[in-house]
């Protein structure tokens, strides 16, 4: 078993009022220990659904989802969490945010606040423990978010467009951190966006999804070294690739 | 730009026009302290009953306490059950909606026949009184957690509805419910002189005002007990907001306001 993680003829449909609509179409995915995969799609694709599914918080029609071997059945701290929408727990301090999952799990308090802390740095927000998430920009709310899925410890980092919502600059920035956790936690990091230029920066390899009913299409290594630049050529003919396969890229001919 | 500290003591200018405005035409224009007594008289006459007034502030204060404190234990729990499990509104809120425009008067002779004439028929009435705003602000604040805070704490371990509640749906509502309490609490205040009028005992600021002052016709004794009344409900908010609403929900500022 060298697989982390492994989607298997994962199917999910929807009733609708027109009867049955299939939003996902076998779905398989083979994410290797330690790997950072992006998956991409056009929006409404169902990228979401199908991270919600590992979560545990939506439940395929048919197919399997296994992680370290075991069957995904529901909700568990060993998937952390990143959503789109900010989703701080707004009454709790930064750092009360962080220790959520331990408070949960009963870890002793010393100890919540000292893993708190580690994770607090590795993000960068050293120095606002003690703020509300009111008192932070859009950036360091995704940060917390971050430091809080990973308290846990958990065995894979899902990421919902995590950056969507931050302006440009921030996003790129934010990124790079990312990248940085990603080395330092040696976490296994799914990562779902719509921006092709975000999965060429981040992923390791990134499976592309068609419209629905979604299935995917191509899952293609990047294979850049990192450090990596984001206006080299290879990347660049990688990103030409991918919006060829999503069949949005000028047709060159 | 705004400079805050030139607002500072405004209210006291319209106030003392107003006193100096209703001095003036109790004294000089209707010259019948029988409809309305001069300022100075009110003034005079709360020093005047200074002994009384402070046992009759301190029974109804107890009315009140009574009536809100029963509100909120069963306010509250209902609460968390209507907003939390949609079946559980649905199938209680028509009842709710039905026994809510009832004006808590219309409870007295049931108090009375129920409880009898005695404090704790007061409280029931100011119990109906502050229950029902408790009970829907409250409500709504289980009913809005957002799907994604209740999802952030599934996927941290925070599984199960007594968990969920405990950790995600009360400190999310709590804003709600203190909302709710404030409104309750003006409402149950409102209701004090009515619950004293029926003669549950023989003392506190309603059947004082109503069974004896207003009975003599003593108007200077009664506007005393309306602004003693009105100064006491503004005390009571106010405390209620630096304790609650400044300290316990510091995370709030700037979000609301």
């Amino acid at each position: 078993m060298n697989h982390k993680l492994e989607l298997r003829n994962v199917t999910k449909t929807f009733s609708t009022e027109e009867g049955e609509m299939m939003a996902l179409e076998d779905v398989n995915i083979e994410v290797k220990p330690n790997e950072f995969l992006c998956i991409i799609g056009p929006s409404g694709c169902g990228k979401t659904t199908l991270l919600r599914m590992i979560a545990g918080l939506d439940y395929p029609s048919s197919g399997e989802i296994i992680l370290d071997g075991k069957e995904v059945k529901g909700p568990s701290p060993d998937r952390g969490m990143v959503f789109q929408e900010f989703s701080l727990f707004q009454w709790r301090t930064v750092i009360k945010n962080v220790t959520f999952g331990l408070e949960i799990m009963e870890v002793d308090k010393q100890e919540q606040y000292k893993i708190a802390e580690r994770y607090i740095e590795l993000v960068g927000l050293t120095g606002f423990e003690n703020r509300y998430p009111h008192e932070l920009s859009g950036g360091m709310k995704q940060r917390v978010a971050i430091a809080r899925a990973l308290a846990t410890d958990p065995a894979i980092l899902l990421m919902d467009e995590p950056f969507g919502s931050v302006d440009a600059q921030t996003r790129n920035i934010l990124q790079e951190e990312l990248l940085e956790i990603w080395k330092r936690t040696k976490k296994t990091v799914l990562f779902v966006t719509h921006s092709v230029d975000e999965a060429v920066y981040l992923a390791d390899r990134v499976a592309v999804m068609s419209a629905r009913p979604s299935r995917i299409i191509e899952c293609m290594d990047i294979g850049i070294s990192r450090p990596r630049k984001r206006t080299s050529i290879e990347a660049n003919a990688i990103r030409e690739r991918l919006l060829m396969l999503l069949g949005s890229a000028p047709k060159i001919t | 730009m705004r400079r805050p500290t030139k607002e500072e003591g405004l209210w006291l200018v319209p106030l003392i026009i107003v006193l100096l405005l209703w001095e003036f035409i109790a004294g000089y224009v209707i010259k019948n302290p029988l409809i309305l007594p001069r300022f100075s008289a009110v003034i005079f006459s709360v020093y005047a009953l200074r002994e009384v007034l402070i046992l009759d502030v301190l029974v109804s204060l107890f009315h009140f306490c009574i009536g809100l404190a029963l509100a909120f234990a069963v306010a509250l729990p209902l609460a968390i059950a209507m907003g939390w499990f949609r079946s559980v509104f649905k199938a209680i809120d028509p009842i709710i909606e039905i026994i809510r425009p009832i004006p808590p008067l219309a409870w007295i002779p049931l108090a009375i026949v129920w409880i009898g004439l005695n404090h704790y028929a007061a409280g029931f009435i100011i119990f109906i009184g502050a229950f029902f705003p408790i009970l829907i602000d409250s409500y709504t604040g289980f009913r809005d957690v957002p799907k994604v805070l209740v999802e952030t704490g599934n996927v941290l371990g925070c599984i199960g509805n007594i968990k969920l509640i405990r950790y995600v749906a009360l400190p999310y509502a709590l804003p709600s419910v203190a909302t709710g309490t404030r409104v309750g609490m003006g409402v149950g205040w409102m209701c004090v002189v009515a619950a004293e009028m029926f003669g549950v005992g023989n003392s506190g600021l309603g059947y004082r005002l109503f069974q004896k002052f207003y009975f003599l016709h003593q108007m200077d004794y009664v506007v005393a007990y309306m602004l003693i009344l009105g100064l006491l409900a503004l005390i009571l908010d106010r405390v209620f907001r630096y304790f609650v609403e400044d300290k316990l929900f510091r995370w709030k500022k700037g979000i609301v306001k």
